[in-house]
């Protein structure tokens, strides 16, 4: 991280009196603007806990005007914001600076409309993932991306992240789900992204802020679409002797035209942690297992869920189970929902990585990661995305161990290296955050990263707003916008330039 | 007209007028030329640039050129069961580069994305004559900003691209056209808001001012059969339907998508809340029609004035100015303008990625700051 700013740290107390100022009250654990070490503590890290920093100050404003005030006072004064939602980004993406303040979003927890005709919804950004499904679903709509951590995580960090889920190969990410925001720039100006309609005009800003891990802009309100709940949802459960047959069953489900509602690869370790752990039984002789979830109304489910069933008895497969009920299809996800946890039991630690590949270098990619696991005497379990090839390895470690989190991070960073070479990408729905901020040179040239960075610029040209995340190197935007000049001559004198 | 061969005459290309404060117009097919205001730029041709980098139809990802012409692309995809699903359509010579530049999508787009929704990732050479890649050529990706939003639907303001990649999606082996006839506005918003909130997974709703509303059931066939019997009894409120083939349906759909069949010299595109549709068409005259549930009207007039617009704006919606005589696209922005903040932050983005304004031709001119030419 950038060292901190020893004229910030001096003003300590002038910020937390203007903070204080702004969003007044007191109430529990110091109220609105938290300064004391203890209190402090909680906020010290998001779900990314390997990387720990208190942070200078935390303020918890309730309104947009307040949010933008604090942010005019920080930019005026020259002091750093770090934003953050409910804290579980899994790349660090909240992670304080200490000589920042941290801009929590947690009381922004009303939903402001419902219009199941134009099926939208308007809530604020610390409306969590599932309240807004619990919100719509008594008419029978219910809001498509569902990351594992739904039941927390806030709507305004799955803006921030472009959060995805189990079922975002047929639904969509975040991005695709979303409407319009309304946003706080760093210097307090307050604009409307995108609104209650498809397609608006202009550059999609929209875009380009869903996704951008809290450095363009903070999000204080944000209109979703919500889609009709499907009739009903079913799962089969497949095993096959190898990952290699597995994958091959997976590419001719999509090659038949069908994208089934999820599409889950486990290997051998980590079949064998979920059954231990939940006991669902999961069959334990096999080398992977996929579970293919399709939803829609029965009629479609049983004709999709024969096909899928006849296409992995062509691929070889060892077992197969169909839920006969929405018992035993929860049962299927059990396991799968629980493979974190489960591999928290059978390792003291372990890190969760997150890079996309193209599925057809699935077998490659596996036994290069074995000999990975080897090279670095660490074990890895692997939960996969297997429709959109987004792999989640496991790397299995102990923190007690000297050593072995340095050896974990070496053996992360080896296997995102392979998920570029083989034309994959870092990330996949995690973010880049702090956690693989130093791997962007991996996959971007200077060039790439610097026209990144060109844009945010265009949203915060003093660099203010969540500064150390995504990119490895912070170039100032001067620097950035310095072009060559020919003859003496600029072109276009008349146009503004930052 | 410039022609550059590749990548690298483009370049230079891009280079030189930067140094002779020559703003250039990027062009695909030229089908789209007539499309905001008339302006002096010299054109840069992309249609050497074609061809298919790669396509895996099973990872459902699709490299190509930008000046590849779109029908091409459509082929190609349709020729492996797949498709772009977005629905791109364009006038013969219309390229995928122009399809994305433009952000043009059909029927589908209502439950399938736009543009945006597809375009994965892209090689561009930006106002700086520099080459640059964002993006990524996998279907799932969150690895820093996610420029290709920013680049579908940009105009060719931000950057010429040289290879965009897209999301395919397989195409569905059947389907149908679910048709009631004799609706009002009213009616037949209301219907169309109550199937695409129905559960039977209607991928496209439109409504055409002679009284035909369309629903489209598309999937497997044992899916669409069984759904094209349930949405009746969902709706018998709305009347009875009748059931159309793929040859019969798609004039239909061709005219709701595209209003191509509206008589006027003037064609607005509104993008509004559906809710607001019958509102905006009760005032407008006869030659309009409804795609996307009501999100999406063509209307036709032969009046030159803004009241449309302003009545767009009321409803909270954005009129585009799609065809209209030189004078009045001189006169009228071909896009609504947004709040002055929005505007100078769109600004500030394309200096992002344009600092010299090489792309700045005067087309756009709601925003006259930043895309005037010198004086």
């Amino acid at each position: 991280m950038p060292l901190p700013d020893a004229a910030t740290l001096a003003k300590r107390e002038r910020i937390i009196a203007a903070m204080r100022a702004i969003v007044p009250g007191g109430g529990v654990l110091g109220g609105s603007v938290i300064v004391e070490t203890d209190a402090l503590r909680p906020w010290e890290s998001d779900a990314l806990t390997a990387y720990r920093q208190p942070p200078m100050l935390v303020v918890l404003p309730e309104t947009t005007a307040q949010v933008s005030a604090i942010l005019k006072w920080c930019h005026a004064e020259n002091v750093k914001v770090v934003p953050r939602g409910s804290g579980t980004s899994l790349s660090g993406g909240a992670l304080p600076l200490a000589d920042a303040v941290l801009l929590g979003l947690g009381k922004f927890k009303r939903i402001l409309e419902v219009d199941h005709e134009d099926r939208i919804a308007v809530v604020q950004p610390g409306v969590t993932n599932l309240a807004i499904t619990q919100a719509v679903e008594g008419r029978g709509f219910y809001y498509a991306p569902d990351p594992s951590s739904q039941i927390a995580c806030s709507i305004g960090g799955n803006v921030a992240e472009n959060s995805g889920g189990v079922h975002c190969l047929k639904y969509g990410l975040t991005t695709n789900n979303v409407l319009g925001v309304e946003l706080v720039l760093m210097d307090g100006e307050i604009v409307r992204l995108g609104g209650r309609h498809l397609d608006p005009c202009g550059l999609d800003l929209l875009g380009v802020v869903v996704g951008s891990e809290g450095l363009l802009g903070v999000v204080t309100e944000v209109t979703v679409r919500i889609l009709p709940k499907p009739e009903t949802a079913r799962a089969v459960l497949v095993g096959f002797p190898d990952a290699e047959q597995a994958g091959t069953c997976v590419a001719q489900v999509i090659a038949e035209g069908i994208i089934p509602a999820g599409m889950e690869m486990m290997d051998r370790p980590a079949i064998h942690a979920a059954e231990a752990f939940v006991q669902v039984g999961y069959p334990l002789d096999v080398g992977a297992l996929l579970i293919v979830e399709v939803d829609g109304p029965a009629a479609e489910c049983d004709y999709l869920i024969s096909e899928i069933a006849r296409i992995a008895s062509e691929n070889g497969a060892a077992t197969s189970r169909v839920s006969t009920d929405e018992a035993e299809r929860m049962a299927f996800w059990a396991g799968r929902k629980a493979a974190f946890p489960a591999v928290g039991r059978i390792s003291p630690d372990y890190l969760c990585m997150d890079g996309t590949i193209p599925r057809r270098r699935l077998p490659e990619v596996l036994r290069r990661m074995e000999e990975l696991s080897a090279h670095h005497g660490l074990g890895v379990a692997n939960v996969f995305h297997a429709g959109d090839g987004n792999l989640h390895p496991l790397i299995l470690y102990d923190a007690n161990v000297p050593g072995q989190l340095d050896a974990a991070e070496a053996f992360g960073s080896d296997i995102l290296r392979l998920c570029v070479e083989v034309g994959g990408v870092l990330t996949g729905e995690h973010g880049v955050g702090i956690e693989k901020r130093d791997l962007m040179p991996v996959m971007f040239t200077d060039a790439d990263l610097k026209q990144q960075q060109r844009v945010k610029c265009a949203f915060d040209p003093d660099l203010l707003l969540n500064p150390g995340k995504v990119f490895p190197v912070l170039h100032r935007c001067a620097e950035l916008g310095r072009m060559h000049v020919h003859h003496g001559q600029v072109p276009f004198p008349d146009l503004p330039r930052f | 007209m410039l022609d550059p061969r590749d990548a690298q005459d483009l370049a230079q290309i891009i280079t030189d007028a930067g140094a002779r404060g020559t703003p250039l117009e990027l062009r695909g097919g030229g089908t789209k030329a007539d499309f905001g205001a008339p302006r002096e730029a010299e054109v840069v041709s992309l249609t050497a640039l074609t061809g298919v980098v790669d396509y895996d139809p099973a990872e459902l990802v699709l490299t190509v050129r930008p000046g590849t012409p779109l029908a091409d692309v459509q082929a190609l995809v349709a020729a492996e069961g797949q498709m772009l699903a977005f629905e791109p359509y364009g006038a013969p010579g219309a390229t995928i580069g122009g399809a994305i530049a433009a952000a043009v999508a059909g029927s589908r787009r209502v439950t399938a994305g736009s543009a945006r929704d597809h375009l994965l990732g892209f090689t561009a050479i930006s106002g700086r004559g520099e080459s640059f890649v964002a993006g990524a050529k996998v279907v799932k990706n969150v690895t820093g900003y996610d420029l290709p939003k920013l680049m579908a639907g940009s105009w060719g303001r931000l950057g010429a691209m040289t290879e965009l990649t897209l999301k395919v999606l397989p195409a569905p082996r059947c389907t149908v056209t679910l048709m009631a006839e004799g609706l009002m506005a009213e009616a037949a918003h209301a219907l169309m808001a109550a199937a695409l909130g129905s559960n039977a997974d209607v991928s496209a709703a439109a409504h055409l001012a002679h009284g035909i509303t369309l629903l489209r059931v598309a999937g497997f066939a044992p899916s669409v059969e069984y759904r094209c019997n349930a949405l009746p009894k969902l709706m018998t409120a709305h009347g009875t339907f009748s059931r159309l083939d793929g040859a019969e349906a798609a004039p239909l759909w061709h005219e709701a998508m595209t209003g191509n069949a509206l008589h006027g010299a003037i064609r607005w595109r509104v993008h509004l809340p559906p809710r607001r549709a019958p509102e905006l068409v009760a005032r407008f005259g006869t030659q309009w029609a409804m795609d996307w549930g009501g999100g999406q009207v063509w209307i036709a007039l032969d009046d030159t004035g803004t009241a449309l617009r302003e009545a767009a704006a009321a409803l909270g919606g954005e009129a585009v100015l799609m065809q209209a005589p030189p004078e009045m696209r001189t006169r009228v922005p071909a896009f609504q303008p947004r709040a002055p903040g929005v505007m100078a932050l769109e600004a500030r983005v394309r200096r992002a990625f344009d600092p010299l304004g090489v792309f700045a031709t005067a087309r756009f001119a709601e925003d006259a700051h930043a895309d005037q030419l010198p004086a």
